[in-house]
């Protein structure tokens, strides 16, 4: 962390510096390649007007980029690699264009270190945010200016990130999730005293005994109460979602997500099942 | 308050690879699958000079070939994968301020501010 902060301090100090010359003159085959590829039919890219948001492509790296120790971006993303923030995204970019660029002007570029801020958690994993200026000209005549921010971070493994919560089976739970698996929302039944329960367990409350079956819902309820998440991120889930208790006819009461958007106490609802990870796992959804 | 017309571009794997390479953006994850998906990511996905020039298409596509862009900022929210539809709405904010966002099933992809001359 030290070496991150000194070179911070470093490439500041070194105020406008990494000067880099255009591989290529403004020109008309990168500016068609650029279009086509946009898909912009603007008539002026035809005859020599370079796209205003092309500036930055004519000074890029280029695929074999040559060591540039005072250019500050790249100096930065060095020794953040070595920290082990290796991966990057662009997070910021404000371009002013002073005047249109035509065919044939060659642009040189120089930029200046403006801030290092980090370590900061996101939702990539942990990084730096880099911002740097930079400023095109075409002989000595200034065309447009860019801060540019970028986001250089530790990958963080991709199961971690993405792989659903799915639920864990036991011998009490088998049957409910056989049953989801089936198109069956079953709720079990002591077959001592025939008292319904749910969520299952291995004995009855109201008795005490072990034996068990169950009964298939109709699948119909009404919402006893909801909540809605918002914090903190479930894996697999997209935030905010809801989850409904929706009491049954039949006596009991389930969870589920409720699927739409319209949701509230007292609306009727029936059951539908997602699959999550292997799982069938029951849902609700508004009844029409 | 002006607003545009909705664009729609399907982001497939060939715009995500063809506008990488002609914004000379040859970072992996623009155009490797493999690389994108061991730095985190769910696949490939859309660079931010090509974010910055479908913003400024979507704006001058409406406002006509006369129009003079003076200025683009812009800020990045949910990346831009492959197989994604991204879908532009803007207003007129001021005389001569346009704001866009730009969405895709994982919410707003890019905010922006563009200024005309």
């Amino acid at each position: 962390m030290s070496r991150i902060l000194e070179e911070t301090d470093r490439l500041k100090a070194l105020g406008w510096c990494g000067e880099r010359v255009a591989r290529d003159p403004v020109n008309q085959p990168m500016i068609n390649n650029w279009v086509e590829a946009m898909g912009d039919t603007h008539p002026a890219y035809r005859e020599g007007l370079a796209p205003p948001a092309m500036v930055q492509v004519w000074t890029m790296r280029g695929l074999h980029p040559a060591p540039q120790p005072d250019d500050p971006l790249h100096a930065m993303s060095a020794v953040l690699d070595e920290a082990g923030f290796t991966s990057v995204v662009a997070t910021n970019c404000e371009q002013t264009y002073h005047r249109a660029l035509k065919v044939g002007e060659l642009l040189t570029v120089r930029s200046r270190l403006s801030d290092v801020v980090g370590p900061k958690k996101t939702s990539l994993g942990v990084g730096w945010f880099v911002t740097t200026e930079s400023t095109w000209f075409s002989g000595e005549e200034p065309v447009a200016t860019m801060l540019f921010r970028i986001l250089k971070y530790q990958p963080r493994p991709q199961a971690a990130a993405a792989s659903p919560i799915t639920p864990v089976v036991s011998r009490d739970t088998a049957f409910f999730w056989e049953g989801t698996a089936a198109g069956q929302l079953r709720i079990q039944r002591c077959e001592a005293c025939g008292r319904l329960r749910h969520p299952p367990g291995p004995m009855c409350p109201a008795c005490g005994a072990t034996s068990m079956g169950f009964v298939v819902s109709e699948g119909a309820g009404t919402v006893y109460s909801y909540v809605v998440h918002h914090h903190p991120p479930v894996p697999g889930k997209r935030l905010p979602f809801v989850v409904a208790l929706v009491e049954l006819p039949e006596g009991v009461r389930v969870l589920g997500e409720f699927l739409g958007e319209s949701v509230e106490i007292g609306r009727p609802v029936r059951c539908t099942f997602v699959r999550v990870g292997g799982f069938h796992l029951p849902a609700w959804e508004a009844a029409a | 308050m002006t607003t545009l017309p909705p664009l729609s571009i399907e982001v497939t794997p060939t715009l995500i690879v063809s506008t990488a390479l002609a914004t000379r953006d040859f970072q992996d994850v623009h155009h490797d699958r493999d690389a994108a998906v061991a730095r985190g990511s769910k696949d490939i996905f859309l660079n931010i000079l090509t974010t910055t020039g479908l913003v400024q298409r979507y704006v001058t596509d409406w406002a006509g070939p006369s129009a003079v862009v003076r200025s683009i900022s812009l800020r990045l929210g949910v990346p831009c994968y492959a197989g994604e539809t991204l879908t532009f709405t803007g207003r007129v904010v001021s005389e001569s301020v346009i704001e866009v966002v730009g969405t895709n099933s994982l919410g707003a992809h890019v905010t922006a501010e563009v200024t005309l001359a």
